[in-house]
């Protein structure tokens, strides 16, 4: 099995796994009890936090624990608009292909009398600095940019939107979540008030992820319960998932240059291979890009077929068409980036992980270069396109 | 549980009566491609009988299976029993779908009911009715 969908999740690390064990066996103790096995299970926690602190440049006391990026995000969210709304700023920026963990957060704030502006992305999946400037306001509480795309993998300027947004006084979030363990944080030189990441998109376990908030900006709790994490978020810790997530980002942290340049040349070689395909495009900034992220869109064709023929070719990957996120629309953020309905149903996402090698994608390659061909040649759409009833979007 | 029945992967991984016929006595098209599937169905008509019929499908696994399911169902069968082809029956014979791709079944009944349509129109016989049926889940139908 060929796994290229690591934006979708990791495999737990051996690392991982081994700094999880003794938290799911021996040291079983609640980190609230005072007795010594409770304390060692509070200890493993506060030197995981210390330990992810470390990795984004962080202060351990500004690391919150949460079940992951999802809850971050919807917590940083909340906690800015609150802060936010306190001094009568009731105005949130953010960008038209955040994952739905913002959005939706978004869209329950503008009902509850927020007004948000969602900043175009443009062709190659890019926020300027200059949009953030120019969209904010006297009342902008916060602005909410993703440090990499889930989709297209497109990297943002996130220490120069953070300049910006510190220069003009108002909060700055970014969802890490595709980013930690795989490009460089450092809060402090990248100007970043809050910060989601999750533990399973660096080979960490599912269910843990963290809330970074700078000291000073009060933070809301979403779960209220007991006097974990400083009242911010009730109930008995992960401790397991938690020393697993640090374990994993520690890791990631060590080997990120190394890893970046193998995935680079990899992803390049893959993204070579597909543009030999005709009519089909790159999603997405060339250059910057995270290093694993592969996304195109192949015209005729849609993308779930191809993603059940991968899978009985042994491959792993996804897509973006309506028929995979069951909804009636492709993904929001093949629309955003200006891709038309029909192209957008026919995209393929393909992952690296550190496992791949030159093998692994001309595998790859072959696989997909066949599978597109094996269904526009049963597509009337393909046909259209070929005998000039419809146009072409790409070149070929 | 898999997403789709051992039926409807048998039939996305092995579609019967893919293709195109030339000189076709009806052709029907539903779908379009903003919504992500289109299936074009050729007929070939003999003594009120479909004798042969073709395929071809853009769009999901549930789309590529219901139009493979649809020609099975309606080959060497007469006209007017075709025409009364359900997305209901498709779906029982692909031991059914998932909720949210019964919309694939309802364009099959469609597509095939639109083929016939226009092989009357081209013997010149009356078509009644016409319209999208039941049809709720498809995005862009005008039916």
């Amino acid at each position: 099995m060929i796994y290229a969908d690591n934006a979708a999740t990791t495999r737990l690390s051996k690392t991982a796994l081994d700094a999880m064990l003794p938290y799911l066996t021996e040291e079983y103790g609640n980190p609230s009890s005072l007795y010594a096995l409770g304390q060692r299970a509070k200890e493993g926690i506060e030197a995981a936090r210390a330990t992810i602190a470390r990795c984004i440049g962080a202060a351990p006391g500004e690391i919150w624990f949460t079940s992951g990026g999802s809850e971050a995000d919807n917590q940083a969210l909340r906690s800015a608009a609150a802060i936010g709304a306190r001094q009568g700023k009731r105005h949130l920026i953010s960008t038209a292909f955040e994952h739905h963990a913002v959005l939706h957060t978004l869209e329950q704030l503008e009902g509850e009398g927020f007004e948000v502006t969602l900043l175009d992305v443009h062709e190659n999946g890019i926020v300027t600095p200059e949009q953030v400037a120019a969209a904010i306001r006297p009342d902008t509480a916060l602005v909410s940019v993703m440090y990499a795309n889930n989709e297209i993998g497109t990297i943002q300027p996130i220490a120069a939107i953070g300049a910006v947004c510190r220069e003009r006084g108002v909060l700055f979030h970014t969802d890490a979540v595709q980013a930690a363990g795989h490009l460089p944080i450092n809060v402090v030189t990248q100007n970043i008030d809050l910060l989601s990441l999750s533990a399973h998109k660096f080979h960490g376990p599912k269910g843990i992820g963290v809330l970074y908030a700078r000291r000073g900006v009060p933070l809301r709790p979403l779960i209220c319960g007991g006097a974990q994490e400083r009242g911010k978020r009730g109930g008995t810790e992960n401790v397991a998932a938690i020393a697993g997530m640090a374990a994993a980002l520690d890791a990631a942290c060590a080997g990120m240059e190394q890893n970046a340049k193998k995935l680079t040349a990899l992803r390049d070689r893959l993204i070579e291979g597909l543009e030999r395909i005709p009519y089909g495009q790159l999603n997405g900034d060339r250059q910057r890009r995270l290093p694993g992220n592969v996304n195109f869109c192949f015209e005729g064709i849609e993308g779930e077929s191809m993603l059940l023929l991968l899978d009985d070719a042994g491959i792993c990957a996804s897509s973006g068409s309506a028929c995979t996120s069951g909804s009636l629309d492709p993904s929001h953020v093949l629309l955003a980036i200006g891709r038309p309905h029909e192209v957008a149903h026919g995209s393929l996402r393909l992952t690296l992980g550190e496992d791949a090698d030159e093998e692994m994608v001309d595998e790859i390659i072959r696989a997909v270069t066949g599978t597109v061909t094996q269904l526009r040649g049963m597509s009337p759409f393909w046909r259209d396109l070929e005998t000039g009833r419809r146009t072409h979007v790409f070149a070929k | 549980m898999a997403l789709y029945s051992e039926t409807v992967m048998d039939h996305f991984r092995h579609p019967r009566n893919v293709g195109v016929i030339e000189n076709p006595d009806g052709v029907g098209e539903a779908g379009n491609p903003v919504c992500g599937d289109i299936m074009k169905i050729y007929l070939k008509v003999e003594d009120e009988v479909i004798t042969d019929v073709k395929f071809e499908t853009f769009g999901c696994g549930s789309a590529i299976a219901s139009s493979s399911m649809a020609t099975e169902l309606i080959r060497g069968k007469p006209i007017r029993e075709a025409l009364a082809l359900t997305n209901k029956a498709v779906t029982e014979a692909l031991g059914g779908l998932p909720a949210h791709k019964l919309h694939c079944s309802v364009l099959a009944e469609e597509a095939i009911r639109k083929a016939i349509e226009d092989y009357y129109r081209r013997q010149g016989i009356p078509v009644e009715g016409g319209g999208c049926g039941d049809c709720a889940g498809c995005c862009g139908c005008g039916g």
